[in-house]
């Protein structure tokens, strides 16, 4: 057998959602083996590090990493698969964006340890603590450390390129797969480095099926409890739907379905800043013109942040919160 | 923090029509404002797309100010009140992220209001440099993982 093309799969700092989405692929995976051989995939086969050591530098040709950046293993793994990697691919809203596990750089990395460890939703009786060392009998154990914020990929090392999505849709996880395939028997050609694939150009918007009249909110207001009108865009009905400034890929699944698009598939092509152009996008649809107005408008939104940076805080223009820099930075004291 | 030393970085966005015209107005009569603003120079406040602001903090940058034509005298109709909802939805932001809110300011100046300018650029530079730096974007150098005596129950 003449050798396969290796393919190899990590997670990092993320929630698996993007490995059950490979798998969701079907009978595509039978596609995956066929053309590939995986040397390295923790979730799906016994691979120890050291055996990733051993390979040549670039003999992977493709590598889909999940995951975002948060401790120092994280990071060493990143930057060993980017050296063992032809095609490096950010794959999932966490390597791309840092996403829900990003939203952790509002907190000092200390208080996520003090929260998961000593805090009442805990069982905890013996306090016990992570050291990053520890010395057993058999020898010094380490476990990874956490960095004080977490990274997107492309923060720690060079990304060839990026697949949104939390997680990425299955069809569009098979149809890269598909062309991944074709480039290999010469029938298709990579696009150009740093090119988002596996979704559109376009925003969410773009693809929802919902009715769209000028938009004047008066005021915003939760999902819940409340009749809808199920065919009219639900921005319009005052609920906060970031469907204007999200890339589009997902076929508006949220909104089709009768929920807001939160924004899994990130920032729209040529948006350099999610939050920036949801803070534009919002600030034309408020009827207000005076500032008390605006501001009991705005109450409708309680989490600001939450709204706007769910998946892209890690991966947005300021990163993260005043208490995971520098305590002398921010306010002075 | 305040101290002698500190010498606040500020951007400025200024409106073509009215703002940028009342900051030359402020230098033709000579009127005296700190250096520390660095202007930029838009066609109306509504281009303040938020992205400069944003990039400006996380560039080093300790303050924003945004500046345009009064309410019902943009040239360009109902801009600046557009720039009004986005100086809101930004202050709001900045807070959620720790950063104080007070760090942008928008103030309104007609091309006439050049000693207006001035003085509100010199009370920015003020507030900021009680502020002190932002120094945003630095992270803390001591490692996360510690040895803690007391656990908090
Ligand atoms: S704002 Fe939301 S509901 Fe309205 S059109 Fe866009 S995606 Fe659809
Ligand atoms: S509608 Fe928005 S949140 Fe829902 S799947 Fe699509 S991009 Fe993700
Ligand atoms: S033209 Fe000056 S703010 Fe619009």
């Amino acid at each position: 057998m003449s050798e396969k093309p290796k393919f190899a799969m990590y997670w990092a700092a993320s929630c698996g959602g993007c490995e059950i989405a490979v798998l969701n692929i079907d009978e595509k995976i039978l596609d995956v083996d066929a053309n590939f051989e995986v040397v390295f995939w923790p979730v799906a086969m016994d691979a120890k590090y050291k055996d990733l050591e051993a390979m040549e530098d670039g003999s992977i040709l493709l590598t889909l990493f999940n995951g975002g950046i948060r401790n120092d293993e994280n990071e060493y793994l990143a930057k060993l698969l980017r050296r063992k990697s032809k095609i490096l691919v950010a794959f999932g809203s966490c390597a791309c964006e840092g996403c829900v596990p990003g939203l952790a750089n509002l907190s000092p990395a200390e208080e996520i340890i003090t929260t998961a460890f000593h805090t009442v939703s805990t069982d905890n009786p013996n306090g016990v603590h992570p050291q990053p060392t520890y010395k057993a009998p058999e020898g010094e154990l380490h476990i990874p450390r956490l960095l004080p914020v977490l990274k997107t990929l492309d923060q720690v090392v060079e990304v060839d390129y990026y697949m949104p999505g939390c997680p990425p849709e299955s069809h569009q996880i098979a149809a890269v797969i598909d062309l991944v395939i074709q480039v290999l028997q010469g029938k298709a050609e990579l696009p150009p480095k740093g090119t988002v694939i596996g979704a559109g150009i376009s925003t969410v918007c773009d693809e929802c099926p919902r009715k769209r009249n000028v938009k004047t909110i008066k005021s915003f207001t939760r999902i819940f409890g409340q009749p809808l009108d199920p065919e009219l865009c639900l921005l319009e009905q005052g609920i906060p739907c970031n469907g204007i400034a999200t890339r589009s890929g997902c076929g508006a699944r949220c909104p089709s379905a009768g929920a807001q698009c939160i924004g899994c598939y990130g920032p729209a092509e040529g948006v350099l800043d999610y939050g920036a152009r949801l803070i534009t996008a919002y600030a034309s649809v408020v009827d207000a013109n005076e500032p008390d107005e605006i501001e009991r408008i705005l109450d409708g939104i309680p989490d600001l942040v939450g709204q706007f940076y769910r998946f892209n805080l890690a991966g947005s223009l300021l990163k993260a919160g005043q208490t995971a820099w520098k305590p002398n930075g921010g306010n002075g004291r | 923090m305040t101290n002698e030393t500190f010498e606040p970085i500020i951007i400025g966005f200024t409106c073509n029509w009215c703002s940028y015209r009342a900051a030359d107005l402020a230098g033709t009569s000579r009127l005296k404002y700190p250096p520390n603003i660095r202007l930029i120079r838009l066609m109306c406040s509504g281009r303040l797309d938020p992205t400069f602001v944003f990039k400006a903090l996380a560039n080093g940058a300790d303050g924003v100010l945004i500046t345009g034509c009064h309410p019902g005298e943009c040239h360009y109709l109902e801009q600046n009140y557009k720039a009004l909802r986005r100086f809101h939805l930004m202050r709001r932001t900045l807070k959620g992220l720790g950063i104080e809110p007070e760090r942008i300011k928008l103030v309104w100046a007609s091309a006439a209001e050049g000693v207006k300018f001035a003085a509100e650029a010199a009370a920015f530079v003020e507030e900021i440099c009680a502020l002190g730096p932002l120094q945003w974007g630095k992270p803390r150098e001591e490692p996360s993982h510690r040895e803690i005596e007391e656990v908090p129950a």
